[in-house]
């Protein structure tokens, strides 16, 4: 079965989605994702969609389904590389993504991560 | 068929001398506008047109709708076309046509004189003619003028969205004129490619060039905002006046989590904040003047080039 792959990264899991993504798939995206944060207990999740061309109301939700779960088991999601056709579709659709943190790139996201897991060791110390 | 070949007899054996007639009239007339028409030019259009209308008239008799007159409205809405654009009123291009019915009537006249009934037959049936075919020029007048103004609408829009950089990584978008939904479209479509092409994390939406704001204004902007974030860049609002502020208040719109700001300088000034940034004064009281001033200060700006300075 088709599946998407989970790259681990020392704390941080990467998914690239490089297909267009069809409900099935996004399930078992969704499935895969929360046993693997579990299982490495990663701290963050970035989600990379500069590949997605066409985004409908289901994978949006599954987008901020997938950052509520991760929020759930300690582990931050940040969406990044939303191209402009898309991020209007969604914001057409009604949908905001609200508590799903973005970022333009990988880098970028990486460093919004990176920048907000220092914060939290501050605090936490 | 025999009266509209009596117009096209008329038209073939008087040509000259109703052109003539007929230019005259149209010198005479204030409606052509000597100023932007030479009469030489006026000449050549009278008598092409003419020539077309005696082809056509011979052809297809006196149906201005027919295939046989085709010729002729092309080089109407030609005319009417160049006419709308050199700035004639719809009247005065629609008597281009209309003065051609005096030196017309006049020869049926003369040829029908001593019989009132064929005379009003063939008045009645060149007035539909000449009527129809002023219509024509009226339509095309029209036609050319809402060309005109959807070129200009498109040129605004264009005009009107301009998205520049206030910094690396800092974009502004001085919005100017009424957000309805097209221009929203366009101005949220022109902030995300820029976005992206600047890898910007900040944008400043400038609103001082708004004229008012209302509940599907403040929907527009709330979406543009909400697509930006979605690309990773967060927006500050500015350049919101106090009747704007009282309205948005008053119509309970709820602008969320969104920073907003009285101008554009307290939004750049939030916008460096954010990037770590700051602006420092060169001469600063403090420093011992002169030459060591300048130097401290150029050595400043190598390691900080964000430097501005107020004078």
């Amino acid at each position: 079965m088709e599946r998407i792959p989970i790259l681990k990264m020392g704390r941080y899991l990467l998914v690239t989605i490089q297909v267009d993504m069809h409900d099935r798939l996004a399930m078992t995206l969704q499935d895969d994702l929360t046993e693997r944060i579990v299982k490495e207990r990663a701290k963050a999740v970035l989600i990379d969609i500069s590949a997605l061309e066409i985004v409908d109301s289901f994978i949006g939700r599954m987008l901020a389904n997938i950052a509520a779960m991760a929020r759930v088991l300690d582990a931050q999601t940040v969406v990044v590389g939303m191209r402009p056709a898309v991020a209007i579709t969604l914001v057409e659709l009604g949908l905001s993504l609200k508590g799903v943190r973005t970022a333009l790139n990988v880098e970028k996201g990486i460093a919004l991560l990176r920048n907000s897991l220092q914060d939290g060791r501050d605090a936490g110390a | 068929m025999a009266r509209s070949t009596v117009l096209g007899e008329v038209l073939t054996q008087q040509e000259e001398s109703i052109l003539l007639d007929w230019i005259d009239q149209q010198v005479a007339n204030a409606a052509t506008r000597s100023e932007l028409l030479s009469r030489g030019e006026l000449q050549e259009q009278s008598r092409h047109f003419l020539t077309l209308l005696r082809q056509a008239v011979r052809e297809g008799g006196v149906e201005a709708g027919g295939a046989a007159f085709e010729p002729v409205r092309r080089a109407l809405e030609e005319l009417s076309l160049e006419r709308a654009r050199q700035g004639y009123s719809p009247i005065e291009t629609a008597m281009f046509v209309f003065s051609l019915k005096q030196p017309v009537f006049f020869r049926l006249r003369e040829r029908f004189g001593d019989s009132p009934q064929a005379l009003a037959d063939a008045l009645w049936e060149c007035t539909i003619l000449l009527d129809r075919l002023g219509l024509i020029t009226t339509e095309a007048y029209q036609r050319a003028r809402e060309q005109v103004i959807v070129r200009q609408q498109e040129e605004m829009l264009e005009l009107s969205t301009p998205v520049v950089t206030l910094w690396e990584g800092v974009l502004a978008l001085p919005l100017i004129g009424t957000l309805d939904s097209a221009r929203t479209q366009v101005v949220m479509e022109n902030l995300l490619e820029r976005i992206v092409a600047t890898g910007a994390s900040l944008a400043v939406i400038d609103i001082t060039g708004v004229p008012t704001v209302d509940t599907v204004t403040a929907q527009h902007l709330l979406k543009t905002v909400a697509a930006a974030r979605l690309m990773g860049a967060d927006c500050i609002l500015s350049g919101i006046r106090p009747q704007i502020a009282q309205t948005i208040v008053h119509l309970g719109v709820d602008l969320g989590d969104i920073i907003t700001k009285a101008t554009l300088a307290d939004a750049f000034a939030v916008a460096l904040k954010r990037m770590g940034l700051g602006v420092q004064r060169l001469n600063a009281p403090g420093a011992k003047g002169g030459r060591q001033g300048q130097e401290q200060n150029g050595r400043d700006q190598e390691e900080r080039p964000w430097n501005a300075s107020r004078s």
